[in-house]
């Protein structure tokens, strides 16, 4: 995995509770048996009209937001689906960072697995970043967000953070403590 | 110090800390055609092996065809998934009941059906529905294709300790016919909210959890995730252990094991839980969506609520329910039964067990689909069927004018055939009222297989209370 590096980018706001996995990548899309290329399917039924044509009025498909590295979304962001195909598709499509209110679980661990940073801020700071048209600046390494001249920070887990710093393997990690799984499988037998 | 069921299942998992987080051991994991294959390719690329072929099996049931088994896969995008499961399979000795096994179905239903679930276990899963197993009191989670991969190659997963959340029910159904599990976690849901039991294990306990039949609290543990739980369990009883006894694939030592279940697998007196919800089962009535997640339902006897009363004052929600009617085509103040639905679909793992189509079938007996219906049956694997069609089930839903297919997830995500067609409005015993999950600008209403097989007779959804 690539090491997760400073993001300086305009936010692509889209305010809506709930959002879950089924809208991120429509099941349809969910045939293919690779990991890569599923940057087109984002948002697939909100981004184009049941013909194929562009929805013009759906936030990503707004010429300003074109270069956005910065997702800012409603509470309960990536609910439903275990889906992985969810963050493959926003890394792919260009989001390396998501701020929301709050984020489903399992969505906000298949985040870290494929570099994409997810943090979870206030409401009232969320709708601040979903208002600014100015750059914001999000550093990992000392946890803050930067935007409109303010400096905030936010919390993340310590192995969480070492993990997306450093592009690590989470399974080589694992690897290395397989004298203990072994011992634990000695003693435990379901 | 006194704990809860989950906080026993937890600690006696625990392999070691890495990072501040925990190594946890997984007992058993289940794996399907949909998210495996990319997990399997990292394998490949790393040359790992899969630690303990053993406690890992494989079945194909999200995408798979619900007609005829003996005909060709007509999906060459759905034909090579499936393909690719098989050749996994093969190439890393994991068992697998492919479309042609007397054992093939949806994963949360045969894995309880073959013994694979067991009490006190670990179980996971590339799909969020795994919380099913906890009915029978594990700790079962759905996860990523990364950690599919991290559990086929360590047997663990690296976790961060869930908060524990009781949930009690108290008191008797109304009628334990038509006031279903359904209708019970789609109550909780409802109260709690589609986040409100994120970052926590949920234990459902409570008389009326005691009184449930194991199909009935799958159904309920199974919806756990809809309340963004990481998962829901039942401390397991007599219940559970006569259900699993004689099952394929349980330890032979089952006996014992038992004893040791009886004793140690509850919740202690005085274990203090971090949230605490209570409902009263007395208050139940047919639940029935009306909107695009699964809190978005009401009361049988209601009408659509006004997004703006919905909300409680909360600019986004009452943004989010004015899309969900705009989306299901539905005006505030519109009676329940009022809607009329042109599809019908009962199956999926949240209700397509044995119980689930007896009751389907008991509303249906005698009487036919409305002409402007078009209503199938899914049952959730080969058993079902099997068992089902032993009982004359299949014959009292196809004189109804029911298709009657073959094992699978089906309709409730709609990857196979099985879809809607934009603008259908469906009677779902599903999970998921999501946009588009049916079938891109198909509408879904979540209910209990009972309110779905009354919708289809109908043509409209009914107060099935009054039809019994």
């Amino acid at each position: 995995m690539e090491k997760f590096n400073r993001v300086l980018s305009i936010g692509t706001p889209l305010d809506r509770p709930n959002i879950d996995t089924d809208q991120i990548v429509p099941k349809q899309f969910l045939k293919l048996v690779q990991r890569t290329g599923f940057g087109k399917f984002l948002f697939y039924d909100w981004r184009f009209e049941p013909d194929g044509s562009t929805n013009k009025d759906f936030v990503l498909n707004n010429p300003k937001y074109s270069s956005s590295h910065i997702l800012i979304v409603g509470e309960n962001f990536g609910c439903g689906s275990s889906r992985e195909h969810a963050a493959w598709a926003l890394k792919d499509y260009g989001f390396d960072v998501i701020i929301a209110p709050s984020f489903a679980d399992i969505f906000y661990n298949n985040c870290f697995k494929n570099g994409i940073l997810p943090i979870t801020v206030s409401k009232k700071v969320v709708d601040e970043l979903a208002q600014t048209s100015s750059a914001i600046e999000v550093d990992l390494t000392t946890q803050t967000i930067k935007y409109d001249n303010k400096t905030l920070s936010f919390s993340i887990d310590e192995g969480r953070k070492k993990t997306l710093l450093e592009g690590l393997d989470d399974i080589a990690i694992t690897l290395l403590h397989q004298d203990k799984i072994t011992a634990f499988e000695k003693t435990h037998a379901l | 110090m006194a704990k809860t069921l989950f906080e026993k299942i937890w600690d006696q998992h625990v392999v070691t800390e890495i990072d501040g987080r925990t190594l946890l051991y997984i007992d058993r994991h289940l794996v399907h055609e949909v998210t495996s294959p990319q997990a399997f390719d990292g394998l490949r690329i790393n040359k790992r092996m899969v630690r303990r072929k053993d406690l890992t099996f494989a079945t194909m049931d999200h995408n798979v065809p619900t007609t005829n088994r003996s005909l060709p896969i007509v999906d060459q995008i759905s034909a090579i998934q499936i393909q690719t499961l098989e050749k996994n399979c093969k190439e890393f000795g994991i068992e697998l009941f492919d479309l042609h096994s007397p054992n093939q179905g949806i994963v949360h239903v045969i894995g309880p059906e073959l013994g694979i679930t067991l009490p006190g276990a670990t179980i996971v899963c590339g799909d969020s529905h795994t919380s099913t197993h906890g009915a029978f009191g594990a700790f079962a989670l759905g996860i990523g294709t990364s950690d599919v991969e991290h559990v086929l190659a360590t047997q663990c997963l690296v976790l961060d300790k869930p908060m524990t959340f009781e949930i009690k029910v108290e008191g008797k159904r109304k009628n334990n016919h038509t006031i279903t599990a359904k209708d019970i976690i789609l109550s909780i849901i409802k109260k709690i909210g589609t986040g409100g039991g994120a970052g926590t294990v949920i234990e459902y306990r409570g008389q009326t959890i005691s009184e449930l039949s194991m199909d009935e609290r799958m159904t309920v543990c199974n919806m756990s995730i809809e309340a963004g739980a990481r998962a829901g369990l039942v401390a397991p009883d007599e219940k559970t252990f006569d259900y699993l006894r004689g099952k394929r694939y349980v330890p032979k030592n089952y006996d014992d094991l038992v004893d040791y279940w009886r004793e140690n697998l509850k919740t202690d007196q005085g274990a203090k839980f971090d949230k605490s919800f209570t409902l009263n089962a007395s208050d139940i009535a047919p639940q029935v969506s009306w909107g695009t997640n699964p809190a978005m339902t009401a009361d049988v006897t209601e009408s659509v609520p006004d997004p703006h009363e919905f909300a409680k004052g909360e600019m986004s929600q009452e943004n989010a329910a004015k899309k969900a009617l705009e989306y299901m085509d539905l005006k505030a103040g519109t009676p329940i039964t009022d809607i009329k639905i042109n599809r019908v679909f009962i199956g999926s793992c949240t209700n397509a067990r044995l119980q689930d189509l007896i009751e389907a079938a008991s509303i249906i007996k005698g009487r036919k689909v409305a002409p402007t219906v078009r209503a199938m049956v899914v049952p959730g694997s080969q058993q079902v069927k099997r068992k089902a069609e032993d009982l004359g089930l299949d014959k009292i839903f196809k004189e109804a004018n029911f298709e009657w297919r073959e094992s699978g997830c089906s309709m409730c995500l709609g990857m196979n055939p099985d879809i809607l067609a934009r603008g259908e409005r469906c009677a779902s015993t599903s999970n998921r009222n999501f946009e588009g999950r049916q079938g891109a600008g198909g509408r879904t209403h979540l209910v209990s297989p009972i309110m779905a097989a009354a919708a289809a007779i109908a043509g409209h959804f009914v107060d099935v209370r009054e039809w019994v």
